[in-house]
């Protein structure tokens, strides 16, 4: 069976900051982390590895720098990895990003795809069955639970806000994996010594994509979303801060309550 | 000259703080309290390919688990360091295809953990005044003897032991042996209480007509001061990644308490005192940090670094116990309250000073690497 | 191509997901400014037929319904086929779609069959003046910035919107058209396989209910006890930020917050949370806000109606006490 895992390189947002001043982010000092739910997704190829011995490949799109994350898959346990870069593909919005990346998995052939429920930066959720719509496979998200079954199947536990349901899908299929499915390993000592000694991360640029995905469906030119304006999000205004003492505090905080009719 | 680490290393590096962060630093305050040996962590450290780093990987990644490691708890730092430095670098170094065969793989899986026997009641510094006695019998040597201080002690399956096989011929007549925790006349002394790594286990080990195969001799008769001295050489790079973690743990732990921590209606992070001693600190970890790097890349390199890992040992080891008590120091009061790790990092750090060789014993062999005399 | 205005209507077990409402509320509000269109409801299930009028009484004013034992269970096949020709059918100018875990699998494979664009998440859905255009806004990097999201050359316009985001109307008994719609399902659209449904009961209560909520982050550490206790003694219940989700301290439908909950309590008590915007995002919009935080400069206290630099282990064990004497516990 061969695994395509998605991965996204995303900022740390629990780390992020907002200049108090200006309102606009600060990026400088954020880790870039690999997307935790797409960690989930990354254990979830790699224990089907362990038990059926799969073949696992990590699949990202993002700048060059990106490599660090492929790295990082790789040093976890996953066979191959590709970094799908271009210029080309800047600028892409969901649709763009999962036609470029179906085209992409196209390519590299596969049985079972699965990525993240969701990117934290994003917060889209949109990938992951756009690439499914693609490619023309069915797919289950929202993941809690995945079994290997026969015939080329998996069973898969599907988290509803009130139930789970057990959904039998078969390969070719894609799976979103919720951060709920299991405990990401780390990275091995060996892991990381063939991530950079033994392994690669290959690129796979526009060119090497052209069969596979259409020019008017990448990049901005393939976005049908554009972003019209961003700004800081605005800060309500601003109530009294105290810095007294504990017993102070309670009477502050049982003065307002009493105010609001709370008690 | 690049004194960065590779993008490998920063992996690496990487990987060691994810670990220590989730699984070390979350025990550490009960490993020390109830003088816990983690067990659970060694089982994870085994897991991940941290117990025979130097042969996967190379010495310095070992040197940034043994420093990640110990900015959380200075105990893991060490059972890492003792188990790979002390013991599985040994036989690596001097062992037989057989014994290497028999051996290392248990070891570097963690299946294993591994002890070294040197230290005597009456032989401490002076390794040459050894009392614990070697007897060829047949197919066995025959140990009989009393080794203190070892750390991993009641938790190692393997130890190397070094023993007098020959008195007349002083530290030429010592050998090393590899013994297992259940060949017969073996057992395990009393535990220690000790100020600092209160985790690791410190016991003595009790060899009485202790029978080993003679197979187990680990490099040739009389050639028992190299190994120690050989091994400990290695170790020192050990315990100045120990020290530097230690030292580098205390200053971001304070820098993060200074930050909260208000006096006179201002953050104490924003004094010129707590600044500057913090600048000071930093800037001696960051050196401490500097030659234990170099020491870990010369061993790398296959270069000599005896000299090297002792002044290693020694900045780290003084700048760990310095740092640990300004850091504390700029805590306050609560610095001495048990509920703030500082006052378990100050305790912890003082040990570095003292085992695998004391800051005298590291200005020893600086000196004869000067060839002052 | 017609201006109308489309709402994907999310029913489980013959119930509507009270986002369905609050989007036809929204939508209601939207058509205002597009004389003479429509607010369509889009509904799908089996024998779901009786459930139309609900709609209507919501505020749609025609509602198209696919009723096929396809249909039962939601299934992403189908349920695609059903939405995408009915879409191709009514044409709306825009269509809206709830976050449930449901719209989210369902709504980016409608948009990606149909080629359009789909915004998630919205949290501000305004018309433009000049073009007529769909103006979503939305959090991005986890709430820290809001960025508006338009769709100039494709149709629909998609959005998804979390529950709680937006107010349904009062219902009304109302007539509006009903119209049944049939599509043509065939057996290999079924393509995945439901074994078995089991419902969850629920640990914890509903927080996006809860007028008081008592919510716990990183600065709590690993014993919630204490905000339990204070939540018991005000009739709250107990929410959390991330970080103590992620910590496994905080069960995940405890959360609030960009990836958790959106909640509008009257009350809302902020301890030890440090206010990222992922966590602001899902409840600024309470009433009265409380953050309680040793850090003076943690940006909680920029959305905090009464803010407390000082220690929650402190504070909280004094506050019961208070709390339960002045209510003569």
């Amino acid at each position: 069976m061969k695994i395509i895992v998605c991965v996204k390189q995303v900022p740390d947002t629990n780390e992020v900051r907002l200049d108090p001043k200006t309102g606009t982010l600060i990026r400088e000092g954020v880790p870039s982390i690999i997307n935790p739910d797409d960690l989930c997704g990354i254990e979830a190829a790699l224990r089907l590895k362990d038990e059926y011995g799969c073949h696992v490949t990590a699949v990202s799109m993002g700048p060059p720098q990106t490599d660090v994350a492929l790295r990082e898959a790789l040093a976890m346990g996953c066979d191959e990895a590709y970094l799908v870069s271009d210029r080309a593909f800047g600028g892409a919005d969901t649709w763009a990003t999962s036609s470029t990346l179906a085209g992409a998995i196209k390519k590299l052939g596969y049985d079972l795809i699965i990525t993240g429920r969701q990117a934290i930066d994003g917060d889209t959720a949109q990938v992951g069955p756009q690439i499914a719509e693609h490619l023309g496979i069915p797919q289950v998200t929202y993941a809690q639970d995945i079994e290997k079954t026969e015939g080329n199947a998996l069973i898969v536990q599907r988290q509803y806000e009130d139930r789970y349901q057990k959904i039998k899908i078969k390969c070719p299929a894609l799976v979103t994996a919720l951060s709920s499915l299991n405990k990401p390993r780390y990275m091995s000592v060996a892991g990381v010594v063939s991530a950079y000694d033994t392994k690669e991360v290959k690129t796979l640029t526009f060119e090497d994509l052209k069969e596979f995905v259409k020019e008017e469906n990448i990049g901005l030119k393939g976005s049908p979303t554009k972003v019209k304006k961003s700004f800081p999000k605005q800060v309500k205004a601003q109530g009294v801060k105290h810095e007294v003492d504990e017993d102070d505090a309670v009477e502050i905080i049982v003065k307002k309550l009493k105010e609001h009719f709370v008690i | 000259m690049d004194f960065s680490l590779s993008k490998k290393h920063l992996l690496m590096q990487e990987l060691f703080r994810r670990f220590a962060e989730k699984e070390v630093k979350p025990l550490a305050a009960e490993v020390d309290e109830k003088e816990i040996f983690p067990y659970g962590t060694v089982d994870l450290l085994g897991k991940y390919g941290m117990l025979g780093i130097p042969w996967s990987a190379d010495n310095l990644s070992y040197t940034l688990c043994v420093e990640e490691m110990s900015k959380h708890c200075a105990t893991t730092g060490v059972i890492v360091s003792a188990h790979t430095s002390l013991c599985a670098a040994p036989i690596s170094d001097w062992g037989t295809a057989e014994q290497k065969g028999k051996y290392l793989s248990k070891l570097a899986s963690g299946e294993w953990l591994g002890a070294f026997g040197l230290t005597e009641a009456g032989a401490g510094t002076d390794a040459a005044g050894q009392q614990t006695k070697a007897v060829l019998d047949g197919d066995n040597y025959i140990l009989n003897g009393t080794k203190i201080f070892i750390t991993n002690a009641d938790a190692a399956h393997v130890y190397i032991i070094i023993a007098m096989t020959d008195k007349s011929q002083g530290t030429r007549g010592l050998s090393a042996f590899i013994v297992e925790k259940d060949m017969p006349g073996f057992s395990i002394g009393k535990k220690e209480d000790k100020m600092g790594i209160r985790g690791s286990l410190t016991c003595e080990l009790i060899m009485e007509n202790c029978i080993i195969p003679k197979g187990n001799l680990l490099g040739k008769e009389g050639e028992g001061f190299k190994v120690a001295m050989k091994t400990l050489d290695g170790g020192r790079i050990g315990i100045a990644a120990q020290a530097l973690g230690i030292a580098q743990g205390a200053i971001d732990t304070t820098v993060a308490y200074v930050r909260e921590r208000k006096q006179f209606g201002k953050r104490i992070s924003q004094f010129q005192n707590t600044q500057f001693e913090l600048a000071d600190m930093q800037t001696k970890v960051d050196a401490a940090r500097l030659l234990t790097y170099r020491a870990a890349n010369l061993k790398d390199a296959g270069k000599k670094y005896t000299s090297e890992a002792a002044m290693a040992k020694l900045f780290a080891s003084e700048v760990a116990s310095d740092v640990t008590r300004r850091c504390l120091q700029l805590h306050g009061g609560y610095g001495y309250i048990r509920e703030y790790p500082i006052e378990r990092m100050m305790r912890d750090a003082k040990i570095t000073e003292l085992y695998e060789g004391t800051s005298e014993v590291q200005k020893m062999v600086i000196a004869a690497g000067m060839k002052v005399n | 191509m017609t201006e109308n205005i489309l709402v994907i209507c999310e029913q489980r077990d013959g119930k509507f997901q009270k986002v369905s409402m609050e989007l036809i509320g929204k939508a209601r509000q939207l058509i205002e400014k597009k004389q003479g269109q429509k607010v369509v409801a889009l509904l799908m299930g089996d024998k779901i037929a009786e459930l139309a009028q609900d709609l209507v009484n919501h505020g749609a004013d025609r509602v198209v319904y696919v009723d096929n034992p396809a249909l039962k269970d939601f299934m992403t096949e189908p349920y695609t086929k059903a939405a995408c020709a009915v879409l191709k059918s009514e044409n709306p100018d825009m269509v809206l779609v709830g976050a449930s875990s449901i719209g989210r699998d369902l709504a980016p494979r409608i948009a990606a069959r149909l080629k359009t664009g789909l915004t998630a998440d919205c949290t501000t859905l305004e018309i433009d003046d000049e073009t007529g255009e769909l103006l979503m806004t939305r959090p991005a990097f986890g709430g820290n910035v809001m960025a508006t999201i338009i769709c100039p050359d494709h149709r629909p316009q998609m959005a998804t919107v979390r529950p709680g985001v937006m107010v349904a109307l009062e219902p009304q008994t109302k007539t509006g058209e009903i119209v049944d719609f049939d599509v043509a399902f065939e057996t290999s659209d079924s393509n995945v396989e439901i074994l078995e449904t089991v419902m969850i009961a629920k640990e914890t209560k509903d927080i996006t209910k809860a007028n008081i909520l008592v919510s716990g982050g990183r600065g709590i550490g690993n014993n919630f006890a204490p905000l339990k206790e204070l939540a018991d003694v005000l009739g709250g219940e107990v929410s959390a930020s991330r970080a103590s989700v992620d910590a496994g301290i905080a069960y995940k439908d405890m959360q609030v917050g960009q990836t958790g909950k959106t909640v509008r309590p009257d009350v809302y008590f902020a301890f030890g949370i440090s206010g990222a915007v992922q966590h602001t995002a899902g409840m600024e919009e309470a009433t009265l806000i409380f953050a309680i935080n040793k850090d003076a400069t943690a940006p909680i206290f920029d959305v905090a109606d009464v803010g407390i630099v000082g220690d929650a282990h402190k504070i909280i064990p004094k506050l019961v006490n208070r709390i339960k004497k002045e209510k003569n516990l």
